[in-house]
């Protein structure tokens, strides 16, 4: 099952500043709500993701649950380097996600 | 000053009988620029989960003839063209009206001896998001022999009937009162031109006949169980009212 | 004997106190003083971007752009960001260094209710700037029970 669509510009080129764009399928429920019966609906969100280029952490957030479901990230980072971008996710219940995409730097 | 009233009343009633194909407009613009650039890009819309999940569906073998979509169809993008946009269809040889979801269904149980995927499944939305993926941009197209009119008389009646406790008939608020306003929001003109969509209201994808259940929730009515041939006589209606209006699946809703 | 004016103001007060399903004003002062220490938070260098009219609370496209070289000697370590009338205060917040290239990052979010958003800048030199938004949330009508 599809977890999680990264965009990573194919080129870039060296020092410009690209844009980065990551969307995860998850239901990030808030641990808010309540079923017609009254029951609680247990919280379970996605709790951090990171992005790491060639390993490098360059972008980490915290999500808390009013992040909105299968949540999605827009940030920015300078093209460094030829090499792969990385994004993991974690989160409750042992949620562990991760996408990555290649990109060559002229 | 009686007679102009009437007057009005008649052309009133009158304009709701005829669906005009100029002054339709989608859901799609009665939405936000947020929303609609969330509509826009592939990279930027939920659904598209959704869709690459449908896409390893397609190629993945099921059923006791352990065949995949994909071995009979072959690539979607050619063979599924333009087949989201003509349904729900009648089935001459079946005799009756199906939605693309009994379609799917039906292949699973006919063609690949497998059991039939259940209503609102991840595995049926992201089929039913893939497939009506490949008909993005194409003019709705709703075919309606003679055997199958009754069935959109029977659609067109219900889109006029008063249901439910409120007492509230689908073409009250979606034909004469489409633009004004609902609890802060605008009520669209229903035409279900992106479906299976991703509804924010949901935080999810969802179908033509989960929305139809919160209209009939809303009027608090008491909704038909999934599958239930009122259900796909109304959504034929609805797509026939919406031809020649582009597909947007999946499209992103409030 | 109860006056009518005490009445009406114990009434009022009633009406006012919050409900379970939102943060009180204390929380939210704590969890922003947990990041600055006391420290002032002036308005000005950052910029939120998020509709004032907001069509649905539960999916809302929210962006914080702060002005910043992004160098290694002035950069922005980390941005915040607050629902005060939220359940919990805190939404999101994100780490960033020079490799950044622009301090900005945008996500969508959830708004409980009509209520005035914050976003919290924290510089590399230790300062903290801010920037506020008045927003109005409208709810989605036809919608379905939770089973």
């Amino acid at each position: 099952m599809a977890r999680a669509i990264v965009k990573v510009p194919a080129r870039a080129r060296r020092g410009e500043i690209i844009e980065l764009r990551a969307i995860v399928g998850h239901v990030m429920e808030t641990g808010f709500r309540h079923t017609e019966k009254g029951a609680l609906v247990p919280r379970d969100i996605i709790r951090q993701m990171v992005c790491r280029y060639n390993g490098i952490e360059i972008f980490r957030a915290d999500f808390h649950p009013a992040v909105a479901a299968n949540p999605l990230v827009v940030f920015n980072t300078i093209a460094t380097e030829s090499g792969r971008i990385e994004f993991t996710w974690t989160g409750d219940n042992g949620f562990a996600a991760s996408e990555s995409a290649p990109i060559a730097v002229e | 000053m009686i007679r102009r009233r009437l007057a009005s009343l008649l052309l009133l009633a009158v304009a709701s009988c005829a669906a005009p194909p100029d002054g339709r407009r989608s859901g799609y613009e009665f939405m936000g620029p947020d929303t609609r650039a969330m509509q826009d890009d592939d990279a930027s819309n939920p659904a598209s989960l959704w869709v690459l999940d449908g896409e390893s569906l397609w190629r993945a073998r099921a059923g006791a003839a352990n065949k995949a979509c994909a071995d009979c169809h072959g690539d979607a993008g050619r063979s599924m063209r333009g087949v989201a946009a003509r349904y729900p269809a009648f089935d001459s040889s079946r005799g009756t009206l199906l939605d693309l979801d009994q379609r799917i269904n039906l292949c699973r149980t006919t063609r690949q001896n497998a059991s039939a995927l259940q209503p609102e499944s991840r595995e049926l939305l992201a089929l039913s998001a893939f497939i009506g993926r490949q008909s993005r941009g194409l003019p709705i197209d709703i075919a309606v022999p003679r055997e199958a009119e009754p069935l959109l008389e029977a659609g067109r009646a219900a889109f006029r009937r008063r249901q439910g406790q409120l007492n509230l008939a689908c073409t009250q608020c979606h034909d004469r009162l489409a633009g004004e306003k609902l609890a802060g929001n605008p009520i669209p003109q229903a035409h279900p031109t992106g479906y299976p969509i991703y509804r924010l209201e949901w935080q999810g994808l969802g179908s033509l006949q989960r929305r139809l259940r919160n209209c009939m929730i809303g009027v608090r009515a008491e909704p038909y169980a999934y599958g239930a041939p009122e259900y796909v006589e109304l959504e034929y209606y609805l797509m026939w009212r919406s031809r020649g209006m582009r597909l947007e699946t999946p499209a992103v809703r409030p | 004997m109860i006056t009518r004016r005490a009445f009406l103001a114990a009434a009022g007060a009633a009406a006012a106190a919050p409900t379970a399903l939102q943060a009180t004003p204390q929380a939210v002062s704590e969890a922003i003083r947990a990041l600055t220490g006391g420290a002032p938070a002036p308005r000005g260098r950052v910029k939120l971007e998020v509709p004032e009219l907001i069509e649905n609370g539960n999916s809302v496209v929210l962006g914080v752009a702060v002005e910043s070289p992004m160098t290694a000697a002035d950069h922005v370590k980390a941005i915040h960001v607050f629902a005060p009338l939220n359940p919990l205060p805190n939404m999101i917040s994100v780490y960033l260094g020079p490799r950044a290239g622009r301090a900005r990052f945008t996500t969508r979010v959830r708004v409980a209710d009509s209520q005035t958003l914050m976003a919290l800048a924290q510089l590399s030199d230790g300062s903290f700037w801010s920037d506020e938004v008045a927003v109005v949330v409208t709810l989605a009508a036809c919608t379905e029970e939770l089973k």
